[in-house]
Formats: structure tokens, C-alpha cells, sequence
């Protein structure tokens, strides 16, 4: 095992692939002359030159575009967005192109492309730069969707999603950058698209949660385990695919389940977790399921404001209470 | 939170409840969990449990009152909550005058009037609206998997409801008196034997004659030397202990035993089949100021006389205080009722159904008896079965009655 951050995990395996598959190209504001904004991507105009590591113009909407006829010609493009908050200008091309093309060309073209960016919400930035946006790429079938909790997530499943011939949103946690963690040092480390992971096992009620609200679910479950409660963390890592086998299993062994996100909770990922539970594990239910989410509000700049309206660890610990009853 | 109180079906035949009294008043503080009221039911005076938290606002039934199960007699809200449109149902109207109480027209007291006996235990919580158990659905799940009810547990989740460990408290009940009481040979506690064409065509056409149980009527005398024998020593062996054993322990101890012989009296007509028992459930007629009622014996082909003996009695006093609980007087696989201390020589009693028998005790009379030719005094019980005849022919309720008498005519073949 190697010790790295976050960052430097994607960078490895950004330099993996491209270096495996010259096909591999990444483009993007500002990725090779500065290195990616947050230097995601540092170093790799040395290696690979300007013909695959490309500075594109503030037009997420055409570099978008731009991806998607090369995935359809036969390339893997990597599109970084600065952040996932620039990626609702670029909506057309990810929904209605890259997510339907394969569809509706009746399999003729596949579109292999992996858009990339940090996601959720971060420290006062305000309404429009402080937002989970997982949920507009995951309404419509088509795209798959991937946030890594982790350094070794990360280089695993960006890995995986480069080499997956759907489009795939990658979105990192903002926060998580400079996170640090072991990362298995094998040759091709590639973690498979729609495996949960088990970030802590436990037996009293399940925390189901993605990204990196997953660090919240761990700091909140030490917290219950000072106060005897065994709290089970399940990560899913794609939210789609789902691993609805592990959902259905971490259920059936608690009975208890709080959905974890920080993104809002209309139509959010928690309220399609839930569903599928009330749906197939019924009868292993013994509370309702409870969702810990982003207030239904805009986020607030003001620092006490923004502070109620993200998920807290006080509020996971009240949810857990609520349904072990306690 | 507003919580309305129902009246709720505590009892499996309860259609209406009388309210005894309330052991709350208006404006007290009110625990989910709380018993709020005596409410006598069809079978038994039962507690009525607080299902939220908060003031009991407003009580629309006054004690004596009798409302239909479902009615709204109660309300439990927060201090200042708003509940004028909160009314005590119209269905029950919950202000009903209480009714006088209606003797059993029957022609003669000692059949339980109600089946209660050996039905399947109902999942109350599956009934909608009154007397609607709130409980998660896995705590439902488990209850059907233990054989729990679920109106018998009190749920420690919000407004009630019945979680997970509130059955794990019950599993342990369970299985405590498992170990004391229950079915614990490797045997099933009953096997099921499909009808054959045979017992078909008697079961139809029987009940054409006598319906809906086409019963008959079996009667033979026993001698009851020994067993007053057998009772005066048992008695003076018990007389330190303070123990007492009455004849009809031991009537019910042999019953027992001869049935364990004679599964084919232990069983219960069910169309497409019938189901014999393997286990002995013993219904024993208690009488009651307002009538009778059953309570059970369970396994009492596994327990000594004397334990019969302490069981009967606890349930026969609880009986007659009316706080029977309704596992305490259903399941039973054969009854028995005695009428002798009233000096009844000889009755019939009637079928207790799904049962397929009971029998009727008479008293112990000093009889002149032939015995080798020469007449003799001796102590003698009429004993009278009542057989349903789709599940019992003649010859198998006279083969029954023969092990019986021989029993009770020499109480050591109990034992064998």
C-alpha cells in the first residue's frame, strides 16, 4: 500500500490509462498549461504533450460537445469541469447526446466518455458554487455516476469509468483532495462500477451514504459507538449502478436505515434508495427509513446559515436514535 | 399529537366492550403504555393500553358504558392541542346505556357458547382500523413466525408500535414456558389426515340429521374405589405442602393419558381433512356468575396431577374474576366438564367446537353393584361423551371410554 491524497490518486490514474490506452485524451479550463485547477492533472502535459492533455475555452457547452463526437469517432475523452457547478451548462450535450446516442443509434455508436470535477457542497461559496449536483445526472438512464469517498476509490473507479464504454459522470468530493489514504499498489488497480463498499461494519442500523458524506456517516458512527450503538457504513461509490444487493443485505441485517447526502432531498439519490428498501426488503423494516440531507434550501452564504443547512453529525446521530428508538 | 382512543377487540370474538372502569381522568398525564380502563369483553375484564403520548382531554364513554369495537371512547392530546372535531364515534355513539347482561339461552350451562377453543390465534394487527395493532413490519413478520399475537404485546415504539425488541421479549416468554410447559417430545403437535370419500359421505350425510355437529352420546359407569383411594393418599402425602387434589384432577390426569392412547378423540373435523392432535389441550368448564368459560390445560398429557390440579385452580379463580388472558381459554383439543358437586348424576354436554368431544362428569354415587354374584355397595361416576361423528365413530369413542374407565378403575395404569 502506498499513502497518497485523493488528488494524487486521480492523478495516477489519469497518467495509468493514458499511458495504457494512447486513445485516452483529457481537455478541459485550464488542465495543462496551470496544471487543473486543483492540480488534479499536474504534470501530465510533460509526459503526454498538447495533443492529449488540452486547455479548452470557458465553453463547458463546446468542449462537452467536442468530447462527445470523439467518444463517438473511437477516442476516450476525459472532460474535466472546473466544478460540477459549470457541468448545468453543458446539460444538453451529457442528457440529451452522450446519455441517449447509444440508445438511439440502436447500438451503432457507444459514447466512452468520462466527465470529470469536483461536486458537493464546499465552505462559503455561496448558492451557486456550493451544491451537490449528482441528482440531474442521475434522472435520466443513461449515464452512470460515480463518487469515491476515498484516495483508493478514486484512482480505482476513475480507472474503471475511463474504461467504461457508457458516459460516466465522475464526480469528486470538493472537500476530499487533500485526504489522505492507502491505495493498493498493484499493476491495474480498477475498482468495478456498481459495487458498494463497507466502510464500517456494524449491526445495529445502517448508514447509507455516497461521496463524501461517507466521512460524516464514519465520524458519526465512532460517536454512536461511544454510546454502545453499532453503526454499519455502506458506501455506495455508484449510485448507478446501484448495488442493490448490498442495500438489500445491510437492511436485512439491522432492520434500521438512515440515508445519508448532501444534496436535497427532493428526488434525491436517498429518496430512490428508499424506495427500492420499502420495495423489496419490506418486511425486514423495523422503522421507517430516515433521510439526512442538504436543507430544501439554496445554500446560504452566511457561515451559521450554511452551517443548519448542510447535513451535520448531530443530525445523523438524532436519525440513528430516532430508528433504533432510542 | 392527537391520539384517539379506540375501543379496541380484546378478545378474538370481541365485537363490543363494556367499560368497567377508567383508571385515568380527564387531564392527566398520559405515557404510551399507560392502562388507561378496564374494559370487559365478551370472555374477560382486559386493559385497555394508552397508544400515545400526552392528556387524556376528553373521555366520551363513561364507566358502564358500551361502545362497538372501534368506537372512539377517548381522546390524548398535548395540553394545548385543538380537538372539537374530535368526537366519540358514531358507530359505537359511545354512550350506549349498559346493557343487562344476557344469560346464554342455552339448555344447559356447561358448553362454552363461544368456539374461542383451538382457533388459530389471529393476528389482530392485520385487522384494519379498530383494535388496529401500529407495528413494524418486521416486528409483524416475526410475530407470525413465532405464533405471537400481537394485540398481547405493548409496544414500546412511538405511539405504540410494536418494534423488534418488543417481540424479543416475548420470544423469551415464549420460550421460557416452553421449557416448563410446552410440546417438547420429538413428535408434531398435530398431524393432518386428509378425508377420505368414506368419511366424507358420513360427514355429509350426518349433518343432514343433526347439524351442524351431528353428535351422539356415550355413556358407561366406572367404579371410584381406587381412585378415592388413590386421592386420600395422595392427599396425605401433599397435606404438609398444603396441596389438595379434588377426583377431577384425576379425572383429567386419565383423560389425558387415555386420550394420548386414542388420538382419534383428540382432533377436529376440517372438511378436506382432519387434524389429530398429538398433544392434549384440556378445556375444563368453569362456571362463572355470568356464565362459563373454558380456560385451557395445555399439555396436560405431560403434567402430574398435582400440577393439574395447582393449574385448574389459578385458572379457575382468575376465571371468575374475569382476567383471563385469551391464549388462557382457546386452544383446547377436548374438554371436560363436571357437574357431580351440584349432584348431577348423568348429563350430556354439548360439543365445544372445533373440538370433536367432551365429556360430561357426574357425581360419585354409593351404588348397590352385582359383583360375583353378589350385591355389593360400591362408589360409583357416570361419565357421558358427547362425540362429533364426522371425526368419531362409535366403536373408536367406546374403545376411548373402555381405556378411561379401565384407568380410573385402576389409577396406576395412568402411569404406563
Amino acid at each position: 500500500m502506498a499513502t497518497m491524497t485523493y488528488r494524487e490518486a486521480l492523478n495516477e490514474a489519469l497518467r495509468e490509462e493514458m499511458d495504457r490506452d494512447p486513445d485516452v485524451f483529457l481537455m478541459g479550463e485550464e488542465v495543462a498549461e496551470y496544471d487543473g485547477a486543483y492540480k488534479v492533472s499536474k504534470g501530465l502535459l510533460d509526459v503526454f504533450g498538447d495533443q492529449r492533455v488540452v486547455d479548452a475555452p470557458i465553453s463547458e457547452l463546446g468542449f462537452a460537445g467536442l468530447g462527445v463526437g470523439a467518444a463517438m469517432a473511437g477516442l476516450r475523452p476525459v472532460i474535466e469541469f472546473m466544478t460540477f457547478n459549470f457541468a448545468y451548462l453543458a446539460l444538453d450535450q451529457i442528457i440529451n447526446n452522450a446519455s441517449k446516442l447509444r440508445y438511439m443509434s440502436g447500438g451503432q455508436f457507444k459514447v466512452p466518455i468520462t466527465f470529470r470535477g469536483p461536486n458537493g457542497p464546499a465552505l462559503q461559496l455561496g448558492a451557486q458554487h456550493s451544491q451537490a449536483c449528482e441528482t440531474y445526472f442521475l434522472h435520466a438512464p443513461g449515464c452512470k455516476v460515480v463518487t469515491p469517498a476515498t484516495p483508493a476509490d478514486a484512482k480505482g473507479l476513475l480507472k474503471a469509468s475511463i474504461r467504461d464504454d457508457d458516459p460516466v459522470a465522475f464526480m469528486e468530493g470538493e472537500l476530499l483532495y487533500n485526504l489522505k489514504g492507502e491505495v493498493p499498489e498493484e499493476d491495474d488497480f480498477v475498482i468495478p462500477l456498481g459495487v458498494a463498499d463497507l466502510k464500517r461494519v456494524g449491526s445495529d442500523v445502517s448508514i447509507i451514504t455516497h461521496g463524501q458524506m461517507v466521512h460524516l456517516a464514519l465520524q458519526a458512527s465512532d460517536k454512536l459507538e461511544s454510546e454502545g450503538i453499532e453503526a454499519e457504513v455502506l458506501d455506495l461509490r455508484s449510485v448507478r449502478p446501484l448495488d442493490v444487493d448490498a442495500i438489500l443485505e445491510t437492511v436485512q441485517k439491522t432492520n434500521r436505515v438512515v440515508y445519508l447526502e448532501d444534496s436535497w432531498p427532493y428526488a434525491g439519490t436517498g429518496a430512490q434508495v428508499v424506495s427500492i428498501i420499502q420495495e423489496e426488503a419490506f418486511d425486514h423494516l423495523d422503522a421507517p427509513v430516515l433521510r439526512v440531507t442538504q436543507a430544501d434550501v439554496p445554500m446560504p452564504y452566511a457561515k451559521n446559515l450554511e452551517a443548519l443547512a448542510k447535513p451535520s453529525v448531530e443530525q445523523v446521530l438524532e436519525s440513528c436514535k430516532k430508528v433504533l428508538y432510542r | 399529537m392527537v391520539t384517539k382512543v379506540h375501543m379496541e377487540a380484546l378478545s378474538p370474538t370481541m365485537e363490543e366492550g363494556q367499560l368497567v372502569q377508567w383508571l385515568k381522568s380527564e387531564g392527566d398525564e398520559i405515557s404510551s403504555g399507560d392502562i388507561l380502563a378496564e374494559i370487559e369483553t365478551d370472555k374477560a375484564t382486559m386493559e385497555l393500553v394508552a397508544r400515545g403520548d400526552g392528556m387524556l382531554r376528553k373521555i366520551f364513554l363513561d364507566a358502564g358504558g358500551v361502545s362497538v369495537v372501534g368506537a372512539v371512547i377517548a381522546v390524548i392530546a398535548a395540553a394545548d392541542e385543538d380537538i372539537s372535531d374530535i368526537e366519540g364515534s358514531s358507530d359505537g355513539n359511545g354512550t350506549q346505556p349498559a346493557l343487562p347482561e344476557e344469560s346464554s339461552a342455552g339448555t344447559e350451562p356447561v358448553a362454552p357458547e363461544e368456539p374461542g377453543a383451538a382457533t388459530t390465534p389471529e393476528i389482530a394487527a392485520d385487522t384494519q382500523g379498530a383494535g388496529r395493532v401500529k407495528a413494524s413490519p418486521l416486528a409483524r413478520r416475526l410475530a407470525t413466525e413465532m405464533g405471537v399475537d400481537l394485540l398481547t404485546i405493548k409496544g414500546s415504539g412511538p405511539g405504540g408500535r410494536v418494534v423488534k425488541r418488543d417481540l424479543e421479549g416475548a420470544k423469551t416468554a415464549v420460550s421460557n414456558a416452553a421449557a416448563t410447559t410446552t410440546w417438547t417430545s420429538g413428535e408434531n403437535e398435530y398431524e393432518d389426515l386428509p378425508t377420505s370419500q368414506m368419511r366424507k359421505s358420513i360427514a355429509k350425510r350426518l349433518v343432514t340429521s343433526i347439524g351442524p355437529v351431528p353428535t351422539f352420546y356415550l355413556t358407561v359407569e366406572v367404579d371410584m374405589n381406587r381412585v378415592i383411594r388413590a386421592r386420600e393418599s395422595m392427599n396425605n402425602m401433599l397435606e404438609e405442602d398444603g396441596y389438595r387434589i379434588s377426583v377431577n384432577d384425576i379425572v383429567l390426569k386419565a383423560v389425558a393419558a387415555a386420550l394420548r392412547q386414542h388420538p382419534n378423540c383428540n382432533a377436529q373435523w376440517h372438511d378436506s381433512f382432519v387434524r389429530r392432535f398429538n398433544a392434549v389441550h384440556l378445556g375444563v368448564a368453569v362456571a362463572i356468575d355470568e356464565g362459563l368459560i373454558t380456560p385451557v390445560i395445555r399439555n396436560a398429557h405431560a403434567k402430574g396431577i398435582m400440577q393439574i390440579a395447582a393449574e385448574v385452580r389459578e385458572l379457575a379463580g382468575r376465571a371468575r374474576t374475569k382476567k383471563l388472558m385469551p391464549d388462557e381459554y382457546t386452544g383446547s383439543t377436548f374438554s371436560v366438564s363436571n357437574l357431580g358437586m351440584f349432584g348431577i348424576q348423568e348429563f350430556t354436554a354439548i360439543i365445544n367446537p372445533p373440538e370433536a368431544g367432551i365429556l360430561a362428569v357426574g357425581g360419585i354415587e354409593e351404588t348397590p353393584v352385582v359383583v360375583n354374584g353378589e350385591v355389593k355397595v360400591c362408589p360409583r361416576m357416570r361419565i357421558t361423551m358427547s362425540c362429533d361423528h364426522r371425526v368419531i365413530d362409535g366403536a373408536q369413542g367406546a374403545r376411548f371410554l373402555a381405556t378411561l374407565k379401565s384407568m380410573l378403575e385402576e389409577p396406576t395404569a395412568i402411569l404406563l
